[in-house]
């Protein structure tokens, strides 16, 4: 069992990973990487590493989940045995069926399952290994899997943490400082249209620290906001094969 | 009146288009002033309609549309066939012989689970399961060829303008090919080289659909493994 730290953040302002306060944890974003989904994504973002598999618009199984009017969109997030520092149990725990609720609740603005009437769109996010703030990273990677695979949307959906260590406001933050910090705050966001689409707060803020850290919250959303748009890119390079992927290059003869 | 992407750009979900007075056609949404991409895909204008040309997407069955299915169950009055789309079609029976019921025993012999079958799409509203039928000429159970399948959003390419691409892979190779829209290809030829041979130009064309000039370096792909095949076979 890991102890609690005795500081946060240093005298000379430096967090226990070495980041200001104000300072994200490189992201790195792939589309596409996998074969048999429809659509797919790959984040990492410091030591969080996160896979998304889409599938859909496909045929509903059972039967009576059937929308007449709309496809109904069913988001499974789910952590590996040994993404955390103690083996997690595999069994669905009471933390993976919320974040999963609010995975889905956070990308259903975003989605138009009114193109797709009676159908199911199906999103799993394979948590691999965790560092604090994976609900968010899972909403960036789930929002390009669902771009990659073809399903229209409004906009993407772009999320990051903030929070409240040692009196400061910070951003994204990682495990020690969401277990022992004072405050945590997810929050997704549709950057272009400008609506939040996922706010939750653990811990105490007050109003103006709220604001402060809301402020920075999308901020950090529109960063990401550029990152997802090159990475869907990249993939739309691949796809049109101005840039061959390395596979392709191997079957040519 | 503001134009913020070039014709033939590549665009991702939720990119600014254009601002003012436009209409936003396929794949595009209006909210206030601006105009939406909802897709990734290659931006297109005609006039001030605005629309995005899909990289990747499901197939969803349209009336007249050319389908190639798998027969996946038989029922009373008809068969269900797999599409290659998220809604499941349904063959009656009224369109395959004109009665109401499968005749009781081997009534559904006339085509069994598995059969591939060529038909063309009669009703299709997203309310319900699209209905199919065989009754036209070159429609019913496939009997011989090799079925390929792309991506649906390819089909429209490997056809070409007013059957272009497809016209001249007919005449290059002299085989018999059939595009369906959901994005199933059947290739008949005399000799199975040949249907080997044409498989791997369609999967050029999918794979360069949205390079400039694909026609002609089609045709010199074709030209060139042809003589390479005569060769081979003279030697």
């Amino acid at each position: 069992m890991q102890k609690a730290p005795e500081r946060l953040i240093d005298e000379n302002g430096f967090r226990l990973d070495g980041r200001r306060p104000e300072e994200f944890r490189p992201i790195k974003l792939q589309v596409g990487i996998l074969d048999n989904p429809d659509g797919s994504a790959f984040i990492e973002q410091g030591k969080n590493k996160i896979i998304v598999g889409v599938y859909g618009p496909r045929e509903i199984h059972p039967k009576h989940m059937v929308l007449p009017d709309r496809a109904v969109i069913r988001c499974r997030y789910r952590m590996a045995p040994f993404s955390t520092e103690e083996r997690k149990n595999p069994a669905p725990s009471r933390r993976e069926i919320e974040i999963s609720k609010v995975i889905r609740e956070a990308l259903e603005p975003a989605v138009m399952p009114e193109y797709y009437p009676r159908t199911v769109i199906d999103i799993f996010v394979e948590a691999l290994q965790c560092d604090g703030g994976t609900r968010c990273a899972g909403i960036v990677a789930a929002s390009l899997a669902l771009a990659d695979a073809g399903i229209s949307m409004r906009e993407l959906v772009s999320a990051c943490s903030v929070g409240k260590v040692e009196g400061q406001i910070v951003a994204d933050l990682f495990d020690l400082e969401d277990k022992y910090g004072e405050a945590d705050m997810p929050v997704a966001i549709m950057p272009n249209l400008n609506k939040v689409t996922l706010i939750q707060m653990d811990g105490k803020l007050s109003r103006d620290e709220f604001e402060r850290a809301f402020e920075m919250a999308l901020d950090g959303c529109r960063k990401i906001r550029n990152l997802q748009a090159e990475a869907l890119k990249r993939r739309c390079e691949v796809l049109t094969g101005t840039e061959m992927p390395e596979k392709g290059s191997l079957e040519a003869h | 009146m503001t134009l913020h992407v070039e014709k033939r750009q590549i665009v991702t979900p939720g990119e600014l288009l254009a601002q003012g007075d436009y209409y936003p056609d396929l794949n595009t949404f209006r909210e206030g002033d601006s105009i939406y991409s909802t897709i990734m895909g290659i931006f297109d204008h005609r006039g001030n309609r605005l629309s995005v040309v899909p990289l990747k997407h499901c197939y969803i069955p349209f009336v007249d549309d050319l389908v190639i299915g798998k027969i996946v169950d038989v029922g009373m009055s008809g068969w269900m066939v797999d599409i290659n789309s998220p809604y499941p079609a349904l063959l009656p029976a009224t369109e395959v012989m004109g009665r109401q019921h499968l005749p009781r025993g081997d009534g559904g012999r006339i085509l069994e689970v598995g059969d591939l079958v060529k038909a063309k799409v009669i009703a299709a509203d997203r309310t319900r399961d699209p209905l199919l039928t065989i009754r036209d000429r070159g429609l019913g159970k496939i009997s011989r060829g090799r079925v390929l399948k792309i991506s649906p959003s390819k089909i429209p390419r490997l056809i070409g303008k007013d059957g272009s691409m497809i016209n001249m892979l007919k005449k290059e190779s002299s085989c018999s090919l059939n595009v369906g829209q959901n994005g199933v290809v059947l290739v008949t030829c005399e000799t199975p080289e040949k249907e080997e041979l044409v498989i791997d130009v369609i999967k050029v064309i999918e794979r360069e659909a949205h390079t400039q000039g694909l026609a002609d370096r089609v045709l010199e792909l074709m030209k060139s493994r042809i003589r390479g095949e005569g060769n081979a076979e003279g030697t």
